[in-house]
């Protein structure tokens, strides 16, 4: 069992990662990245579109494209997620649909493992790296891959 | 590229086309001391401010240019030859601009030498000595001498001799003393009184009263009053729920004051109309000289506002028209003498607000256009018979000009007459949502009026429901909405089980608007086989009506379009979005997508009779489909496993080889075949190719876009009579015709034979083996086409093997000449011979498809245990061997 990393104790490598949980599965998404949480109302189906694709949304005049982790990363949906974590990329505004969000973790990228080699391929595409916290183990989101996969899992 | 340069970039170019258009006024007024100074300021300015940054050759050529023009102020007289030169100094100064803006601030290579030598040999040009009598300057301060070459080093670009700075100096004192002369009132008065008579767009310099925005805060700040609004709304509507008053004159201070707001936002979007036609001046007399003409541009209502958007779209229609108009409008002097009129022709531009639209107006006093010639030309085309011809208005005739590949020009010129230019006009004039439309008199002249909406930041729109959910119709395409009742006047039909809208005279198609959406799931309720009550939205896009059948009409309202994030920019159906009153997101719909659809006629309500008949096709493997444009209606596809490579065709490279065309292709001449005889023909740029060969012929495929490739299940819902098309597949829900390569090789080599197909029952399942991938691919949607499930595999052994696993095939159709099989592999005739030799199969019909004929080779095919043989080429023999076996065997199964 490896101790965390103190938050802040020299280690210049330490950066800092919004907690998110997707179908019971903790993610971590580089705070940088993370402009906002909010929650989502009002999402518009956008027809014709690919699947993960949740809809769109008005966040403050703002059109917000809504994307549906759950089924991009195949887990299961007993419930409606709740919470959304705002991100912008190219100009557009996006929301990734998340089931909850935890602490602001500060994780040193020496406690870094790679992707473990049997990580589901479908996962492999979107997670750049493992943290082994005390409880569970906390998967790195690549928010730039996450966009880049939407719609491409179409014709599979 | 930093700051200092883009900023430069931006006002050098600016300037510029403000010198374009003192230069000619110059040219006309050659004494007009005003115009000359501005210029030379303004050529002085791009000059210092090259030498300041560092671009060595534009400072060179400014220097040049500036020299002549200082003669000019020293008062050598203008004449039309050194205004050229400086008007082609000033385009090659435009021409690096641009390169450096792409080159990243980066000068590009390349000499000025030419021109260069030009300005100075005019400058040299000994000149009879004609005093410039109003010019104290001419007295005072002399040419300026070459700089002696002997002690003194040779100057910079951008450098000034001791003299020059010197005289500088002196004339600086004289501007400044100016104003205490008489002569100062005049000067400033000059250009107001100009502006005030003359509504050509405004050269002269009143900038002080402006500021430079950065376009993206007006949009940050058009979004945030667009949130303004939106907000505003909800309060209101809040207020009128509630009694409670003390707070509703704060809330009517604020709706209004919000109202002006967006009002004054929306303002800083509009720009003259004058700033799209400011260059034409330049072409105009550009085209005058190079034709002969005589052309005087007249120019009204410039300062009428458009939104910037559009400004930059029209820009390239109007400068397209008004060359056509110099140059097939107006007729030369001569002709123009002989019909009595003034020698100069006029092009009249003129803009002005309409009922919440800009008109542009472009006329000429020309000759009007040839309703004879537009005549025989639309009926040479077949875009009409001649009796339709005979019944037609003028108008409609027309509108002839404006279809694609129509001119009328009896000979092309370097300007116009390729007959490329008003239907793509007219595009571009739909796309922003305008129309185009034509008056002509013969001997008279002919103006084009453009209507185009205010802005497409807010365009009016319907606000419709399908499948529980709102969309937007943009208002600009509906033409009226239709309530159809059970005794009403119009009804809905049914023509071979797609629905149409009888309404009055015509026969319109019809799309449901949640269905064409994909709202509607497959095995809901067919809304249109009983119908009741129904709400239909006819619209008009291009030159299609059809009918947009939706369950409700809610209101019309001037909607902000927001455009959506890129991934969602490909969804055909939606072109954007825009918020609601009460915060809420609906999709805009696309009214060509929908077009496109009706077109298709792929309305997946016509399709559930052809549906039920599909059963055998599932678990086929996927086809590679190239979806394409060719033509004017819906998608076409050929099978991506047929297409060799594809290419873009350079129109300049098509070369005409026995009257017809062909092009080089990796140094061999291919026949091009049209894939519709409504396919564009290009006459400049690039336009897709798709390269098909089989063996050593090759052809070249020529359409009008490549859309998409997709894998799909190639199921045939119907069979086609179209030579061109094997039949036609619902590909991604829009129905698509599958191109027949054959006919397109036939059509080029004239071998391919054409077949009449009969359609086959769809239970029959064939196993094709053909090593050849383009048999194969050919052969295979062939055989789909006819109604037949095929299995198609590359060698006898995997036949083998298929016919082991499943035994629900009814006939073999295999290569015969099987190419040089490999180590262990069965040819055509060791795999009939297998078949033959297996239990339970000696009555399977084998069909023997050879190369290459031969009487020893039939023989051996027969010997072997073939049904019968056809040529390879010989698909409607195939057909009909296939025909004629399985109904002898298996009619019975079916």
């Amino acid at each position: 069992m490896t101790t965390q990393a103190t938050p802040g104790d020299g280690d210049a490598k330490a950066r800092q990662f919004v907690t998110a949980r997707i179908g019971g599965q903790l993610f971590g998404l580089s705070i940088d990245a993370v402009n906002e949480v909010f929650v989502p109302e009002g999402i518009t189906p956008v027809p014709l579109s690919a699947p993960e694709i949740e809809g769109v949304l008005n966040l403050r005049g703002r059109i917000v494209t809504m994307i549906d982790l759950r089924r991009l990363l195949h887990l299961g949906s007993e419930t409606a997620a709740s919470m959304a974590v705002g991100i912008e990329s190219q100009g557009d505004a996006f929301g990734l649909m998340i089931d909850d969000v935890g602490d602001v973790l500060m994780l040193g990228d020496a406690e870094r493992d790679t992707n473990p080699s049997n990580l589901d391929e479908d996962w492999a595409r979107f997670v750049n790296g493992v943290y082994r916290l005390q409880e569970e183990l906390l998967l790195l989101l690549d928010v730039e891959r996450v966009l880049a996969g939407v719609g491409q899992g179409r014709a599979a | 590229m930093d700051d200092l340069l883009r900023e430069f970039l931006t006002e050098t170019s600016e300037s510029l086309d403000v010198v374009d258009i003192e230069l000619l006024k110059l040219e006309t007024d050659p004494n007009n001391r005003d115009i000359l100074n501005s210029i030379f300021r303004l050529v002085h300015t791009i000059k210092g401010t090259c030498g300041f940054i560092g671009l060595v050759r534009l400072a060179n050529l400014a220097h040049a240019a500036e020299t002549l023009m200082d003669e000019f102020r020293n008062g050598r007289p203008v004449g039309g030859e050194a205004v050229g030169l400086i008007l082609s100094s000033i385009d090659r100064i435009k021409d690096i601009l641009a390169a450096i803006e792409r080159n990243d601030g980066v000068e590009p290579e390349g000499s000025d030498e030419d021109l260069v030598a030009l300005l100075e040999a005019e400058v040299a040009r000994e000149l009879p000595d004609i005093a410039f009598g109003a010019a104290p300057l001419a007295v005072e301060a002399p040419a300026p001498v070459p700089a002696p070459p002997a002690e003194e080093r040779s100057l910079a670009p951008g450098e000034v001799s001791l003299d020059e700075l010197e005289r500088i100096f002196r004339q600086t004192e004289i501007e400044i003393t100016l104003p205490a002369r008489q002569v100062a009132p005049d000067k400033e008065a000059a250009p107001a009184q100009k502006r005030s008579d003359t509504p050509t767009a405004d050269a002269g310099s009143v900038a002080t009263q402006t500021i430079r925005v950065n376009v993206s805060t007006l949009e940050q700040l058009m979004t945030m009053v667009s949130e303004l609004v939106l907000t505003r709304n909800q309060l209101l509507e809040i207020a009128r729920r509630t009694e409670d008053g003390d707070y509703k004159v704060s809330l009517q201070r604020l709706s209004n004051v919000t109202g002006e707001l967006q009002d004054v936002v929306m303002r800083t979007r509009m720009q003259p109309v004058g700033n799209a036609w400011q260059k034409l001046p330049r072409i105009v007399r550009d085209l005058a000289q190079e034709l002969g003409k005589q052309i005087e541009l007249e120019q009204y209502g410039a300062d009428t506002e458009l939104d910037r958007q559009l400004l930059d779209q029209i820009k390239d229609p109007l400068t397209h028209m008004v060359r056509n108009s110099a140059d097939h409008g107006l007729e030369t002097p001569e002709t123009r003498r002989r019909a009595g009129k003034p020698e100069k022709g006029t092009i009249r531009l003129s803009a002005y607000h309409e009922g919440g639209h800009v008109i542009i107006e472009i006329s000429d006093d020309g000759r009007g256009l040839d309703i004879a010639r537009i005549k025989s030309k639309a009926i040479a085309n077949g875009l009409c018979t001649e009796a339709e011809a005979a019944r037609m208005s003028e108008a409609q005739l027309f509108r002839y000009i404006f279809h694609a590949g129509f001119s009328t020009a009896e000979a092309v010129t370097s300007v116009s007459g390729r007959g490329v230019g008003m239907d793509v006009v007219r595009c571009n004039i739909e796309a922003i949502g305008g129309t185009v439309d034509l008056r002509s008199k013969a001997g008279q002249g002919t103006t084009f009026i453009i209507k185009i909406p205010l802005t497409l930041a807010i365009v009016p729109a319907l606000i419709v429901e399908a499948s529980g959910e709102r969309f937007a119709l943009p208002q600009s395409v509906v033409l009226e909405l239709v309530h159809i009742r059970p005794g009403s006047e119009h009804s809905i039909r049914r023509i071979n089980g797609r629905p149409v809208l009888c309404l009055r005279e015509q026969l319109l198609p019809i799309v449901e608007l949640g269905g064409a959406l994909g709202l509607r799931e497959a095995g809901a309720k067919d809304a249109l086989a009983a119908p009741a009550s129904e709400l239909i939205a006819v619209m008009n896009v291009g030159t299609l009506q059809f009918g947009v059948v939706v369950d409700a009409v809610s209101h019309t309202e001037e909607i902000v379009v927001k455009p959506l994030a890129a991934m969602l920019r490909h969804v055909a159906m939606i072109s954007g979005s825009t918020i609601l009153g009460d915060g809420r997101v609906i999709m805009i719909v696309d009214p060509n997508g929908l077009a496109q659809h009706a077109a298709a006629g792929s309305d997946k309500l016509g399709h559930t009779d052809a549906a039920h008949g599909a059963q055998a096709a599932h678990g086929d493997p996927k086809t590679s489909l190239l979806l394409l444009r060719a033509g004017p209606q819906g998608i076409k596809a050929v099978p991506l496993s047929l297409v060799t490579r594809l290419e873009e065709l350079q129109a300049q490279d098509i070369e005409e080889l026995d009257g017809r065309p062909v092009v080089q292709y990796r140094g061999a001449l291919i026949p091009l075949v049209y894939a519709h005889a409504q396919v564009e023909r290009r006459e400049s740029g690039r336009q897709p190719l798709l390269i098909f060969s089989d063996g050593p012929r090759t052809i070249g495929l020529v359409v009008d876009e490549i859309v998409d490739i997709v894998e799909t299940d190639l199921d045939f819902q119907l069979a086609s009579g179209a030579p061109d098309v094997v039949g036609a597949a619902i590909i991604n829900g829009i129905a698509t015709e599958v191109l027949d390569v054959g006919h397109f090789m036939a059509a080029a080599f004239g071998d391919w034979s054409e077949v009449s197909r009969p359609v086959g029952t769809r239970h029959h399942r064939l196993l094709l083996v053909d090593d050849n991938l383009f048999y194969r691919s050919m052969l295979e949607p062939l055989l789909k086409g006819n109604g037949y499930a095929v299995t198609a595999c590359r060698t006898g052994g995997e036949a083998l093997e298929l016919l082991n696993s499943r035994h629900d095939f009814v006939a073999v159709v295999s290569s015969i000449g099987m190419g040089e099989p490999a180590a262990g592999e069965l040819d055509g005739f060791s795999l009939a011979e297998a078949i033959r030799n297996a239990p339970g199969r000696a009555d399977l019909p084998i069909i023997g498809l050879a190369t290459q004929s031969g009487p020893d080779l039939i023989e051996r095919g027969r010997r072997v245990g073939f049904t019968d043989y056809v040529a390879k080429s010989d698909r409607s023999g195939l057909i009909a061997a296939l025909n004629e076996f399985i109904r002898n065997d298996h009619r019975e199964a079916a």
